[in-house]
């Protein structure tokens, strides 16, 4: 199939951007959308124009690495798919498809569709582990866990840190993010001795690195590839004032 | 006459493990370690490249201790090393299941399972040190899959009869890495460690005979710069990307591993590739990676193709039982669907060879549910494997509940890696290797749901207690900026990115990089003759010096520059592949997932010869690469036939 692609170009972080429209031609459909992309990268090298930056590696939805705006939508058309995982199957002979970054306050523009999502990291970093140094672990069958919050925290546990539901909300709210690694680590009774500082800290850094506040609109659920639900954001709401009571 | 490819040097050894009872060798090295008091600690700095399961543990594991760590991936997080795509399980002789297992059982499995080409005493101490990783596991909070009365579930994988393979649904990998990075996470808060993402390692600093330092690129701003610190770890992962196709993350690359091999650490064992028997057939020519179906789909899925060559065309469907080939089943009866990797791939090459293979091209067997989904319900199989179908369905538009999987093998791990001793030091003093990286653990072939096993065994437990008898003689002399073999490691990287931008040629990097492929997985792949390697040595180094005038790099080594990055890496691919080949050559044997068609056994089965192969082949680097041979003995398992009949 042939189809066009308008793509943000932008050179740098100083550079003001702009959407510049390309030919692809003779894509399968087998093709995944980052595949498209690389036929393109292919020819603009041997026309002599600088290829598209994009973030990828897995090329299989685990990593979290890939993410752009596909006509508006974050990673795309198809439901619970990243974009690595879309295919061209699901464009038609003829589409322009727009193709843009993420677009937060807090993960600016490095080149063209690659982003700085560093501030994931340090959400983390205030709070999101188990404090368990190495070799001082109890035998694993020393607690059981009940089936269902073991499922349920895995569940929560399957985010990928990709940034869709950021680059999805109009806030730009980590909040789905933060929600999904609040509720993995407080199902589990390894997490509960540090069940309130955690979402305390956690949502500190996350003001601290620029992310907007949630206003419960929704977006970020639908755009995730991983299906984290919003209940999970009314569930980290729970935990916060139980924190702020209990400290 | 042409030169030869390879001279022989003296034999090596490995000094560090302890002899006696194997059962206490761990215990006794770890003793007779010297340890380095908490306060120094704290005046050592380790370098670790690499945030995978290997790279993630070990830096944790070295903050918690007190190091100083300095820690480097090329992603933008450490969150996304490739260690995060593996999907089926991770081993550990728990013996949960009361079946039998012991570390004695995953030991014999394991040296079994590597035909007989790994170290007893390593492998011991793998299978020793399996069940501390679970419970650490459990204590950082990885959701592993439990039964209804709360405890571990566990599920079976290939190469073995007991189920010790634990696991969290179809993404044991993402689940363990998270565990190993938000350890990570936490001691970067606490200032143990410094994080430098999207950082790429060029090169190894070597001070005095000892490895002191990296140079890296800031990816972003296309800045080199040189770090030094006590000793350098290596994590960074397998080269299975030599292939161009392969189950690995695009970025995957022996970069770290290829330089410091130039700077005098041993290559070990290069030909031991692994072939992954499940894999989705590639669909066309702008294929860029292949995605792996977990192995541990064959527990529950049936492995056939037609018995006829004119029924491939037919739907599935369309063929009854009796003209099914049930090929593994009929030639394993006792292993059955679950026999080991190289054996599944090799036998699904065979029944495409005979022209009975599915799917476009006939590259392709299939894996069947339709039983299984019979016996144990749909909403059972779901929950088992319900992300992998979905996955299955996502690449290939197909619905494997209602017709059977396609599947063909693909590269997916390699075996090979730098050579390390017990201690996991390689040949250059200073410089430890851990993960997929070394050759340590695996022999020729590696089971399903060992990899992460090994790779949090040497992060979180083996690293953690050898190194510090290397550090227990430093803080070593500092090592100024301008020290010649500082400035010299730095001139070496900068000249190498300058000379692939100025060659501005007509060809793109990922062309040569395919073409690359080509050739590997058609010489150096599931079978390999001593024709078709040499044939491939000489296609390499044509293509090579083809690379070095005919690559078009684009844009400037100023500015994040993804081509550039490609370029480096396929330059040390061209390297590595030609030794790939010349260790293929030299061995005229099969070994696991090397198989060579000049020695196998009347029904096609692999032949090994222990008389003359029983040693790990390492390399030296040079012109003509140099081998030196460590003889393996075996004190415990004795070698056999693998037999999985
Ligand atoms: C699809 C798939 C599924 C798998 N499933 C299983 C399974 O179920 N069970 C199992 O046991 N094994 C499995 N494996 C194998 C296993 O995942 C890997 O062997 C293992 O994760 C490797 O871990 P590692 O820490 O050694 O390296 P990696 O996880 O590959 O990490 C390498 C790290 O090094 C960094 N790096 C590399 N080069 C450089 C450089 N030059 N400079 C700076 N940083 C660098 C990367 O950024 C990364 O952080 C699977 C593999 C694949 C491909
Ligand atoms: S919550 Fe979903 S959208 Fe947000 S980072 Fe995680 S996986 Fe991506
Ligand atoms: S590239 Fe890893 S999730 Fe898309």
């Amino acid at each position: 199939m042939d189809i066009q692609v308008r793509v943000w170009r932008q050179s740098g972080p100083s550079d003001k951007g702009r959407m510049v429209t390309y030919d692809v031609k003779d894509i399968s459909p087998d093709a995944s959308f980052l595949e498209m992309l690389d036929v393109l990268n292919e020819k603009l090298i041997l026309d002599g124009d600088d290829p598209v930056a994009f973030d990828h590696d897995c090329r299989e939805g685990i990593c979290g690495m890939c993410g752009m705006m596909i006509n508006g939508v974050a990673h795309g058309p198809e439901r619970a798919t990243t974009t690595c995982q879309l295919h061209m199957r699901h464009f038609k002979d003829g589409d322009v498809i727009d193709v843009e970054p993420w677009r937060a306050a807090a993960f600016p523009v490095i080149k063209d569709l690659v982003v700085n999502r560093g501030a994931f990291d340090r959400i983390i970093q205030a709070g999101g582990y188990i404090t368990a140094p190495t070799g001082t672990a109890p035998d694993a069958h020393a607690t059981p866990v009940p089936k269902p919050d073991a499922d349920a925290a895995f569940e929560a546990a399957t985010c990928i840190g990709c940034g869709a539901c950021v680059a999805a909300c109009p806030n730009g709210s980590s909040m789905l993010f933060t929600a999904a690694k609040v509720a993995h680590l407080g199902l589990l009774p390894q997490g509960q001795p540090e069940r309130d500082t955690r979402v305390i800290d956690m949502l500190e850094a996350q003001d601290e690195a620029g992310f907007g506040g949630c206003t419960n609109m929704g977006e970020c659920t639908t755009v995730c590839p991983k299906g984290i639900p919003l209940t999970l954001i009314g569930r980290l709401n729970n935990d916060y004032r139980k924190a702020l009571r209990n400290t | 006459m042409t030169a030869p490819f390879w001279t022989e040097g003296d034999p090596i050894a490995d000094r560090a493990a302890p002899d006696g009872p194997i059962e206490t060798r761990w215990e006794r090295r770890k003793f007779a370690a010297k340890l380095v008091n908490p306060a120094n600690r704290r005046k050592l700095t380790v370098i670790v490249i690499g945030t995978g399961l290997a790279g993630g543990s070990a830096a944790a594991t070295l903050a918690e201790a007190g190091y100083r760590v300095r820690s480097y991936c090329y992603q933008d997080s450490p969150r996304r090393a490739h260690s995060i795509a593996a999907q089926g399980g991770i081993n550990a002789a728990k013996n949960y299941r009361n079946d039998g297992d012991s570390i004695y059982r995953l030991f014999y499995d394991t040296v079994k399972g590597g035909d007989f080409r790994a170290r007893e005493s390593n492998v011991y101490r793998l299978a020793q040190v399996s069940v501390n990783i679970i419970d650490q596991c459990v204590a950082q909070g990885v959701p592993f899959a439990r039964e209804y009365g709360g405890l571990l579930d566990n599920r079976s994988f290939g190469g073995t009869q007991v189920s010790r393979t634990f696991y969290a649904r179809g993404q044991t990998g993402q689940q363990l890495l998270l565990g190993a990075y938000q350890a990570m996470e936490r001691q970067i808060g606490l200032g143990n460690i410094e994080m430098f993402a999207r950082h790429e390692m060029l090169e190894l600093i070597v001070v005095d005979g000892r490895a002191r330092g990296v140079v890296v690129r800031d990816l972003v701003t296309g800045e080199v710069s040189t770090d030094v610190a006590d000793a350098v770890v290596l994590a960074s992962g397998g080269y299975g990307n030599v292939f161009f196709l392969s189950t690995n993350a695009k970025g995957c690359n022996v970069t770290a591993t290829w330089r410091a091999h130039r700077k005098g650490a041993l290559f070990a064992n290069p030909c031991y590739t692994q072939i992954h028997p499940t894999c989705i057939p590639e669909s066309g020519t702008h294929q860029s990676k292949l995605t792996l179906m977990s192995e541990s789909l064959r527990n529950d899925g049936r492995v056939w193709v037609p018995r006829r060559a004119e029924d491939c065309g037919k739907p599935a469907a369309d063929i009854p039982e009796e003209d099914r080939d049930y090929y593994l089943e009929r030639i394993y009866p006792s292993f059955g669907n679950l026999v080991p990797r190289d054996i599944a791939s090799r036998a699904a090459k065979n029944v495409c060879d005979e022209g009975r293979g599915v799917g476009p091209g006939g590259l392709g067997v299939y894996l069947d549910f339709a039983d299984a989904i019979q016996r144990l319900g749909r909403k059972a199989v779901e929950a088992k494997y319900g992300n992998l179908f979905e996955m299955y369905q996502r690449i290939t538009g197909e619905d494997p509940y209602e017709v059977p999987m396609r599947i063909y093998p693909a590269v997916h791990y390699t075996m090979g890696g730098l050579w390390v001793d017990y201690d996991l030091q390689s040949t250059i003093p200073g410089l430890f290797v851990v993960g997929e990286a070394n050759f340590s653990d695996h022999g020729a072939n590696r089971l399903g749901a060992s990899a992460l096993m090994q790779g949090l065994a040497d992060g979180y437990f083996v690293l953690p207690n050898t190194i510090n008898h290397y550090l227990a003689a430093g803080p070593f002399d500092a090592v100024s900026p301008e020290d010649p073999a500082v400035v010299e490691a730095r001139a070496q990287v900068e000249d190498r990115l300058a000379r692939l931008l100025a060659v501005d040629g007509d060809r793109t990097v990922d062309s040569f990089h395919r073409e690359l492929g080509h050739i590997m997985w058609e010489y150096c792949g599931m079978e390999r003759t001593d024709e078709g390697l040499t044939k491939a040595i000489g296609l390499i180094r044509g293509l090579r010096d083809d690379f070095w005038t005919r690559v078009k790099v684009p844009g400037t080594g100023e500015q994040l520059n993804q081509n550039l990055e490609k370029a480096g890496r396929v330059a040390d691919f061209f390297e590595l592949a030609e030794l790939m080949c010349i260790d293929a050559l030299h061995r005229a044997e099969s070994a696991g997932g090397h198989f060579r068609a000049e020695s196998q056994t009347p029904d096609g089965e692999a032949l090994r010869h222990d008389d003359e192969f029983s040693y790990v082949a390492a390399w030296e680097y040079g012109e003509v690469p140099t081998l030196h041979k460590e003889d393996l003995t075996f004190e415990y398992v004795h070698p056999s036939t693998r037999s999985y009949k």
